[in-house]
C-alpha cells in the first residue's frame, strides 16, 4: 500500500460536484503537488485527506489510516498548513509555539524549530508585528511543530513578495530532507515546477493529468521557439526549407521561428552560411504553463 | 501542563494584555462606584428610597454591569473574531478540539466577571463602607445563575453571528437591555412598574441580588428563570457553534 492512497473521491457542495472522482498516490519522502485553477477543488480534496471534511464516496488512506475514522490518531502525524489562518494579534512567536507543541504527544524542539525557521530574533514578537512572510514562517512551523510525517501546506506563497517566496521554497526542500512527507497545494506554476517531484494537475473536480514536472511538460509537445532581429533581409523559406521549423513569422523587425528539435542549431547555422547575424537571439521552451494550457484548455492565472 | 492549561494560562496573557478588555472589563464598575462615591448626597440616607444611601441601593446594578461587560461585550467579540481569522479552524487540524478553546475563553471571562465584581463590592466596603450580602447563600445563588444566563447568551450570539461585526453588534444591543433593566443607566425606582417588574426577569436577575443584599431569600420563580434561560442558551449556542 502507498503511503498515502486517495480513490475515486468525490464531494459535492449542494449540487455542484466540486471533486470528482480524484484518485492519486503520494510516495513517502516525495513533494507532492496539486496545481490548479482557483475553484478546481484542490482544497476540497486536501480536506478531505485531512480529516476536515467528510467525503461522500471514494477511499482515503493516509499512512493506513483513514481520515474520518481514525482521525484523532492521523492528527498526531499530520502538519496541516491553512490557507489564509490567522492568530491572535498580541500572541507572541515563542507563545503561539509553545501552546501548539502542547497539544501533541511527541512535539518537536520548539527552540530549533524558530531557529531553523529563521524567526529566532522574533520570539517575542508578537503576531500582528510580523512581516506577511514572518507570519507565513510562523505558520509552517505551527504545521511542523507536532514532528508531522506528513504536512500539507495550502496556497504557502499567495501574497509574499518575490524573495520571501524564493526563501519559503528553500525552507520546504530542508523540510522534505529531513524526511517529511509534503503535500504542497498551488495555483503557481513556478512554484509547482520548482518543488515538485510529481504533480496531479486538477481541473473542475478531475485529475487531468499525473505526472513530474518534465513528464508534463514533455506531453504538451517538444516544441520550441526562436526569436531573433536578423542583420540582413533573407527570404523565410531559406528557414523553412529547414525540415525542423514549422512555421516562420515576422513581426516589425523581428523574426519568430516555431519548430521541432534541433531547432536552434539549425537555424543558426542556415543564418551563419548566409552572414547573416541574429541579434537579440532567444530560445523559449514550452514550458509547464503551456503545458497546463494544453491539458485544460485555459490559462492557469484566471 | 495540560494543554488545557496552557490555553487557559494564554488566553488569560491576551485578556490582560488587551488595555480594553482590561480596563473596560475589569474596572469600569469600580471607576463609575467611585465617581459616584464622590457626589456627597448620593453617600447619604435618601427619602425616596426608605432611608437607604443610593451608593448601597446601586451595588447590585454595578455587578450587572460587572457580569454583563465581560459576558456579553468581551466573550462574544473574541470567539467569533477567533472563528473569523480562522484560530478555530486552525486548531481542527491539530490533535487538540477547538472546543477547548471555547472553555479556555469561558474560563477567563468567568474569572475577569468574578474579579471584576469583588473589585467593586471591596471598594464599596472599605471605601464607602457599603454592607456585604447579608444572606450568603442566597446571593452566591443568585450571582451563580445569573452569571450563567448571561454567559449563555453571549455564547448564543457567538455561535449565532455570522461576523465579528455582526457578533459585536448583537451583543452590544443585549448589552444595552440587560444595562436598561438592571437598572444601570436610571436607578430603578425611577423606572415605571411594568419595567421594573422585567427587569427582575432579565438576566443576570438583579432583583435577586438586591434581595439578597438586603438578607431575604430571592425569589425562585427568578432563579429559576435565570437557570432556564441559562441551559436554553447554553445548549442552544453547543448546538449551533460553528468552527469556521
Amino acid at each position: 500500500m502507498a503511503f498515502i492512497e486517495v480513490e475515486d473521491l468525490v464531494k459535492h457542495y449542494g449540487s455542484e460536484r466540486a471533486v470528482d472522482g480524484v484518485s492519486f498516490t503520494v510516495d513517502e519522502g516525495e513533494i507532492f503537488g496539486i496545481l490548479g485553477p482557483n475553484g478546481a477543488g484542490k482544497t476540497t480534496t486536501v480536506e478531505c485527506l485531512e480529516g476536515l471534511r467528510t467525503r461522500d464516496s471514494g477511499r482515503v488512506s493516509v499512512t493506513g489510516l483513514d481520515p474520518e475514522r481514525d482521525g484523532a490518531e492521523l492528527k498526531q502525524v499530520l502538519g496541516i498548513q491553512l490557507q489564509e489562518s490567522r492568530l491572535p494579534d498580541r500572541l507572541r512567536v515563542g507563545e503561539a509555539l509553545d501552546l501548539y507543541a502542547s497539544f501533541y504527544k511527541r512535539p518537536a524542539d520548539t527552540d530549533r524549530l524558530i531557529e531553523s525557521l529563521g524567526l529566532g530574533g522574533k520570539r517575542k514578537t508578537p503576531f500582528a508585528k510580523l512581516s506577511g512572510g514572518q507570519q507565513q514562517r510562523l505558520s509552517i512551523a505551527l504545521a511542523l511543530v507536532g514532528n508531522p510525517r506528513i504536512a500539507v501546506l495550502d496556497e504557502l506563497t499567495t501574497g509574499l513578495d518575490p524573495q520571501a517566496r524564493r526563501d519559503t521554497w528553500d525552507l520546504i526542500e530542508q523540510v522534505r530532507d529531513s524526511g517529511v512527507t509534503i503535500i504542497l497545494v498551488t495555483h503557481f506554476m513556478d512554484e509547482a515546477e520548482r518543488l515538485c517531484d510529481r504533480l496531479a494537475v486538477i481541473d473542475s473536480g478531475k485529475v487531468v493529468a499525473l505526472d513530474t514536472p518534465a513528464g508534463l511538460t514533455a506531453r504538451a509537445g517538444d516544441e520550441q521557439r526562436v526569436r531573433f532581429r536578423p542583420s540582413a533581409p533573407f527570404a523565410d523559406a531559406l528557414l523553412l526549407d529547414l525540415p525542423e521549423v514549422a512555421e516562420v513569422t515576422r513581426t516589425g523587425p523581428q523574426m519568430v521561428v516555431t519548430g521541432r528539435g534541433n531547432l536552434l542549431q539549425a537555424v543558426t547555422s542556415v543564418l551563419a552560411r548566409n552572414h547573416i547575424v541574429a541579434a537579440d537571439l532567444r530560445v523559449e521552451q514550452v514550458s509547464l504553463e503551456d503545458a497546463f494550457v494544453a491539458l485544460t484548455g485555459k490559462p492557469l492565472d484566471n | 501542563m495540560s494543554s488545557l492549561m496552557k490555553l487557559v494560562q494564554t488566553e488569560t496573557r491576551l485578556f490582560v494584555r488587551d488595555p480594553t478588555s482590561l480596563i473596560v472589563g475589569l474596572v469600569l464598575p469600580t471607576l463609575i462606584l467611585v465617581g459616584l462615591g464622590a457626589v456627597p448626597m448620593l453617600r447619604e440616607p435618601s427619602p425616596d428610597m426608605d432611608g437607604i444611601r443610593f451608593i448601597d441601593y446601586f451595588m447590585p446594578s454595578l455587578i450587572v454591569m460587572s457580569v454583563g461587560v465581560v459576558g456579553l461585550t468581551n466573550l462574544p467579540s473574541i470567539m467569533a473574531t477567533y472563528r473569523e481569522r480562522g484560530i478555530l479552524r486552525r486548531m481542527r487540524t491539530t490533535p487538540m478540539h477547538p472546543g477547548n478553546l471555547l472553555l479556555a475563553q469561558l474560563t477567563v471571562n468567568l474569572g475577569a466577571a468574578l474579579a471584576a465584581t469583588v473589585l467593586v463590592v471591596a471598594t464599596g466596603r472599605i471605601v464607602y463602607g457599603v454592607p456585604l450580602p447579608e444572606h450568603a447563600l442566597g446571593f452566591t445563588a443568585a450571582f451563580i445563575l445569573g452569571i450563567a444566563a448571561v454567559f449563555s447568551i453571549g455564547m448564543l450570539v457567538a455561535a449565532l453571528a455570522p461576523t465579528t461585526r455582526a457578533a459585536t453588534g448583537i451583543a452590544s444591543m443585549l448589552f444595552m437591555a440587560v444595562m436598561f433593566f438592571g437598572g444601570v443607566y436610571l436607578p430603578r425606582f425611577m423606572l415605571p412598574d411594568a419595567i421594573a417588574r422585567i427587569g427582575e426577569y432579565v438576566p443576570p436577575g438583579v432583583q435577586t441580588l438586591l434581595d439578597s443584599w438586603n438578607g431575604e431569600a430571592p425569589a425562585a420563580a427568578q432563579l429559576l428563570a435565570m437557570g432556564a434561560t441559562a441551559v436554553v442558551a447554553g445548549v442552544l449556542a453547543a448546538r449551533m457553534f460553528k468552527w469556521e
